[in-house]
């Protein structure tokens, strides 16, 4: 059989297919389908047609508002200077208010650019979060696109919007940078105490660790039994074949218990969602409830005690 | 085309992929070995030194003692300098031998050039008359002699912390008449805009701060003020610390300092679970805050109070001195010269008590030395 899942010999190029019809009050597609050989190699060969519609239209106008204001304040911070700006790109960034502002709007110079950057980089992702129910809305879909992306934004939102409001400053919130995210990152962990102490960073981890583990044993076993057949998984959650037999065996086997090929997806899908839940919640406490996590690990008797091997060391100051 | 063109494809496409992937695994995870730990704290606390033994090879290059005489008693016989010489204020007290031999050795760490007409003894005495005072290098030199005198005493917790080491003009000076790491103020590292957010303080990468992106000078509030570096909370709950996230940078960023001054990473101070707690910290915690109280000592009232001698090729460009920081002494190492007690061989720098100046800042606390260095059972 010459037609194969991954790296497709055969690409059927049928009439490009335009999609359900839409609601009458809907914008037409737009775009003419066309194929792509290279694109088929990896995925579907048909590209298009496109549906943007005005929330999506707006999502991406605000997205890129956001996206130039970042930029452009990285490019004044190097003094226009663009061969700077390509060495120097993943240390720049657009720094929150200092904590001196609190939850007052400074000028734009020290931190007005990045609040409007940040509402409007909110605004894009709840246009864009808006514009997944309605297009699932229209092919009669699940919101479970919607609820996973919602899950997403809370996490971005406690970051940037919700822990900083409850402290009272804008300057908790992250900087928009590549490297300076993630100094912020180490920061915020130290300043509190070690964020691995936060059960709800550790949930959040499990969760993660969790996701990838599920999707690299979800892929292998697909493509496992791929020369069965398995690959079309919707075939076989309505009628099981010896592909979705072969594959639960195998877990059987291995580890006593088995998915089916419903369930599967549905763990994958809590366990993606509930990274950004629980890690959300973490971050929302941290300062807020608690402000050493790792004091408040002793307190709670879960860090564990080693023995002080250099003897007694005294704080010099007391 | 044909099924041989994707066959092709295929292979020469995998093989890209497979290769581009191996080398970005290799360059970024591996280290070209031999890779060294040594084990710092409780086995499980992670705590250890990492060492590759061909960055220590330089960094050991870097750090060799210079050949040194046997100390001489100061013999009561003898004249005293300052019967010989004229305008000796300082080191008068010593004995003709033991002065001309201080005065050589000093000339040799820190004009050690005899060849070139401006170094030697020259660097600081006008050529033919030792006793003019027309040099400010002399001035700074006896400034020096007093500052060399109080880091070996009001500071003996930092610099003998570890066996009787102490310090010579050698430690920092290494044969340069300025110490080769050194640090005044910069300019901001942004011009600054009254459109633009600019962040003129951080996001450089500079060896300071390990090229990451915390505020890029943590010396001027840390080494030369003494504004406060503690900003992790006390207690699980509490109301009173309103200190940020980008103050906790600015320590974190003389952290770093530290950190690539020594060799050495934050498990050789901290247990890094809790980098605030001192009861599973180490002793040389206890070390490194004396040293930061001798650092400040040093900048304010031996360097920095010396600035209107200093000619202007001798300041920064923001017109302030050049100051001291972990690495004038340390040159990458835990200990300045792997702990050579250069100063047994030259007890002409311990000063009698009416010319060593006072130290100025009495605010520097005197604490009993660190707990002894004694090998622990580590498991």
């Amino acid at each position: 059989m010459e037609y194969q899942f991954i790296f497709t010999r055969v690409q059927p190029h049928p009439p490009s297919y335009p999609g359900v019809p839409l609601p009458r009050d809907n914008q037409a597609r737009v775009g003419k389908p066309m194929h792509s050989r290279l694109l088929g190699l990896f995925a579907d060969a048909q590209i298009g047609p496109f549906y943007l519609g005005w929330l999506g239209l707006l999502s991406v106008a605000c997205g890129f508002i956001a996206f130039e204001i970042i930029g452009l304040n990285m490019l004044a911070s190097v003094n226009w200077n663009v061969v700077e700006f390509i060495r120097l790109l993943p240390w720049l960034a657009l720094e929150p208010p200092g904590p001196q502002w609190g939850l007052r709007i400074p000028p734009l110079n020290q931190g007005g650019w990045w609040l409007m950057a940040g509402f409007f980089l909110t605004a894009s992702v709840l246009l864009w979060l808006a514009r997944t129910w309605r297009r699932a809305d229209q092919l009669g879909l699940g919101q479970h696109t919607f609820w996973a992306f919602a899950a997403a934004i809370w996490l971005f939102l406690v970051l940037g919007f919700l822990r900083p409001l409850w402290m009272g400053s804008w300057s908790e919130a992250v900087p928009f940078g590549i490297f300076p995210h993630l100094d912020w990152t180490a920061a915020f962990s130290i300043r509190y105490g070690n964020l691995f102490y936060n059960p709800f960073h550790a949930l959040s981890i499990v969760f993660l660790y969790g996701s990838v583990l599920l999707f690299a044993m979800h892929g292998a076993t697909i493509l496992a039994v791929a020369r069965f057949g398995g690959e079309r998984e919707v075939d076989q959650a309505m009628d099981r074949g010896t592909a979705a037999e072969r594959a639960g065996i195998f877990w059987r086997w291995t580890m006593g218990f088995n998915a089916t090929y419903e369930s599967i997806h549905r763990w994958a899908w809590w366990f993606a969602v509930l990274t950004p839940l629980t890690g959300g919640i973490g971050i929302l406490l941290t300062g807020t409830v608690v402000d050493n996590w790792y004091l408040w690990a002793i307190e709670k008797r879960f860090a564990p005690a080693y023995p002080a091997v250099w003897g007694p060391i005294i704080d010099p100051t007391r | 085309m044909k099924p041989e063109f994707f066959r092709k494809f295929n292979f020469l496409f995998g093989t890209a992929v497979v290769a581009l992937a191996a080398a970005a695994f290799l360059v970024l995870t591996f280290e070209r070995p031999t890779i060294e730990t040594v084990q710092s704290g409780f086995r499980g606390t992670s705590m250890g030194q990492v060492y590759n033994t061909r960055t220590l090879t330089a960094v050991q290059a870097r750090n060799t003692v210079p050949e040194m005489d046997e100390a001489i008693p100061n013999d009561p016989e003898s004249p005293r300098a300052s019967e010989i010489y004229e305008n000796v204020q300082i080191l008068g007290h010593l004995s003709v031998e033991q002065f001309g031999r201080i005065m050589l050795a000093m000339s040799e760490w820190i004009y050690p050039n005899a060849e070139n007409p401006a170094e030697s003894c020259n660097g600081c005495h006008v050529p033919g008359n030792f006793a003019a005072e027309d040099m400010y290098t002399k001035h700074v030199a006896r400034r020096m002699l007093q500052m060399v005198h109080t880091i070996n005493t009001t500071f003996s917790n930092h610099v003998n912390a570890n066996g009787e080491v102490g310090v010579t003009c050698y430690t920092c000076h290494r044969g340069q008449a300025v110490p080769a790491a050194v640090w005044s103020q910069e300019p901001s590292n942004a011009a600054p805009s009254r459109m633009w957010a600019v962040a003129g303080e951080q996001n450089r990468p500079v060896t300071a701060t390990g090229y990451a992106t915390l505020p890029t000078d943590p010396f001027t509030p840390y080494l030369w003020g003494d504004e406060e570096i503690r900003v992790i909370s006390g207690a699980a709950r509490e109301r009173n610390n309103n200190q940020s996230i980008l103050q906790t940078e600015w320590t974190y960023g003389l952290m770093m300092h530290m950190s690539t001054s020594l060799g050495v990473n934050c498990t050789f101070c901290h247990n890094s679970r809790s980098f605030a707690s001192w009861d599973s910290s180490t002793p040389q915690r206890v070390t490194a805050w004396h040293g930061i109280r001798m650092v400040r000592a040093i900048n304010n009232d031996y360097i920095e109070s010396l600035r209107d001698r200093f000619p202007p090729n001798r300041l920064g460009p923001l017109g302030d001195t050049l100051k001291v920081n972990c690495s004038t002494c340390h040159v990458g190492v835990y200990q300045p010269l792997y702990g050579a007690p250069m100063l047994r061989n030259y007890p002409e720098l311990i000063l009698p008590t009416q010319t060593a100046a006072p130290a100025a800042d009495p605010s520097a606390p005197v604490q009993p030395a660190a707990a002894p260095a004694a090998a622990p059972a580590l498991n």
